[in-house]
């Protein structure tokens, strides 16, 4: 037993310092966004909001965090809408392509999207699309739709379809069937995907980074980018804010999701089948 | 109860033209820019030519194509397959049965690098590794001189940040895969006499291995696609010394304005990509 103690707490002491180099690089930006002198070292701040109302008061960084909202939430909101669309037929109806059109869907979503940026901006630049948020939302939308497709055809699989049968009894169409009963047992699901595609949106650097041009249209996760790239003498503290602020709604964005997934993490619903 | 319907796939349209357009086209004009001389800028911008398998030839023979072939499968196994994969086994196995409380705070510190945007965790890991961070502070205190982490170690940099920012995800799969291992088979092999080793060697590995295969795949496909964070802490640099295939297939593209080219790389990265997929999806054994 006494073997069996000190494996015990060997394994502890691996944790504690496993968990400590995790923490170490966040510590950092931490403790620099409360100090207006921030080095690239780790000390303690003279405790300050300095960096983030310097931050906040500046016009272009609420501007780039506007941006980020409506492209992230637009896209979510599409893709939401089209998966919840394509998931019907492809949980309750028997189609004849059914199952290459779904072994496409799951071919899709581990494809690396960075493959297909430069072809995607030639086609930005022959329909003179470049620079327009609205098709950078689209197709942000379709980079992620086979991943929503395929996540809310197995949560719509677990939504029985007895419930759906008594309600066209009743006399509803298929759609008030779809919309009324089917949408509303889904809400979890649905707000998971949401959650999931508008946080994948908001981190996302590569795609508004080579799609977007003028600075005015450039989502926070671009302006930052520049924030640390351009400015030569680089304000730690401030660039360490204004990350803080920019993660916060993924962080909050987690922590809603992990309310909707109490069944912890399954692969992208994939193991569900 | 499963019916037909002919209307039913009327609901298929909007995610079908979407795909079309964004995703099945750019993946059909990678594959026919690839063989042309496109660029953007020089005589090759006016006389747009069909020019076979040029690009590739010089793909081949191109030095900077081929070390940074080298470098993907470098970030590749030591940042996925070493890092992530091993780490957040070992991680998803130490925690298994320890308290609670403590369980929690580990899990909550890993999953936060996964939370943050590679954005950011790229600027944490540039200040983490410069001259004056908190790295050189700490090995300051053993009494090693400070070291130029990202001029001197630039690739070790780059595979520390994507493995801070990606355990996570491992771990978290993991996790719940060995939730699911009964507890009396373990509980029978320790009766029995099994060391501990012997237990995870013969009882849990082979338990959770559709799991850990799976898991693989996917951390591979993500990791081969890795640009952000590599081009924002180091830009492929110093000189090209981080340059991993969508960094370099980026300069012949953006920086250099050579479409063709750039576009000959990305299908070798998609080609990469789609066997790794085919993959992943057989590992899956999925039903659909």
């Amino acid at each position: 037993m006494v073997k069996h103690r000190l494996q015990r707490n060997i394994q502890y002491g691996i944790l504690v310092v496993l968990g400590l180099c995790f923490l170490l690089p966040l510590f950092w930006i931490l403790l620099a966004s409360f100090d207006t002198n921030a080095q690239q070292g780790i000390r303690l701040p003279n405790f300050t909001l300095d960096n983030f109302s310097a931050v906040l008061g500046d016009s272009g960084n609420l501007r780039s965090f506007g941006v980020g909202i409506i492209l992230s939430g637009g896209q979510a909101t599409l893709v939401v809408i089209a998966s919840v669309l394509a998931a019907y037929p492809l949980s309750r109806y028997e189609m004849r392509f059914k199952k290459s059109f779904l072994l496409s869907i799951l071919f899709m979503t581990a494809l690396p999207i960075t493959a297909v940026m430069v072809p995607v901006f030639q086609m930005f630049l022959f329909f003179k699309l470049q620079n327009s948020i609205f098709a950078t939302m689209l197709f942000l939308t379709s980079s992620s739709l086979p991943y929503g497709i395929w996540m809310m055809k197995s949560f719509m699989d677990s939504v029985p379809i007895d419930l759906e049968e008594a309600a066209w009894i009743d006399g509803a169409s298929v759609w008030g069937g779809l919309r009324r009963i089917v949408a509303p047992l889904m809400l979890p699901g649905i707000a998971t995907i949401a959650i999931f595609t508008f946080s994948g949106s908001w981190g996302n650097f590569f795609v508004p980074y080579i799609l977007l041009q003028t600075p005015e249209k450039l989502p926070a996760s671009v302006t930052i980018y520049q924030f640390f790239g351009s400015h030569g003498m680089v304000e730690y503290g401030r660039l360490a804010a204004f990350s803080l602020l920019y993660t916060m709604p993924s962080v909050v964005l987690y922590i809603f999701s992990q309310r909707y997934m109490s069944k912890g993490f399954s692969m992208g619903g994939a193991t569900k089948g | 109860m499963k019916r037909k319907s002919r209307g039913a796939f009327l609901f298929l349209t909007p995610s079908v033209l979407l795909l079309l357009i964004f995703f099945i086209v750019p993946i059909i004009l990678t594959i026919c820019f690839a063989f042309t001389n496109m660029a953007l800028t020089g005589s090759a911008a006016q006389n747009l030519q069909f020019i076979g398998f040029q690009n590739f030839t010089n793909m081949f023979q191109d030095p900077d194509f081929r070390i940074s072939v080298l470098r993907t499968m470098v970030f590749l196994i030591f940042s996925a397959v070493i890092g992530q994969v091993v780490l957040g086994f070992i991680l998803a196995l130490l925690m298994k049965e320890k308290n609670v409380t403590f369980r929690r705070i580990i899990g909550i510190i890993v999953i936060a690098g996964w939370v943050t945007p590679e954005i950011v965790v790229a600027f944490c890991m540039v200040a983490f590794f410069s001259d004056n961070g908190s790295l050189n502070q700490i090995i300051g205190w053993f009494g090693i001189s400070p070291i130029s982490w990202l001029f001197s170690f630039p690739m070790v940099s780059v595979i520390i940040a994507n493995i801070w920012h990606g355990t996570a995800f491992s771990m978290m799969v993991y996790q719940s895969a060995l939730d699911e291992i009964p507890k009396d088979i373990e509980e029978a092999a320790t009766i029995d006499g099994a060391s501990n080793f012997k237990i995870l060697r013969y009882i849990t590995i082979p338990m959770v291995k559709g799991s850990i295969v799976t898991n693989m795949m996917l951390v591979t496909l993500q990791t081969l696609g890795v640009f952000t964070l590599i081009y924002t802490m180091t830009g492929g640099g110093p000189g090209t010394a981080t340059q991993t295939l969508p960094v370099f297939m980026y300069n012949q593209a953006f920086v250099n304005y050579q479409f063709g080219y750039g576009t000959a790389i990305s299908l070798v990265l998609l080609l990469i990509g789609i066997v790794a997929s085919l993959f992943y999806m057989k590992s899956m054994k999925v039903k659909v």
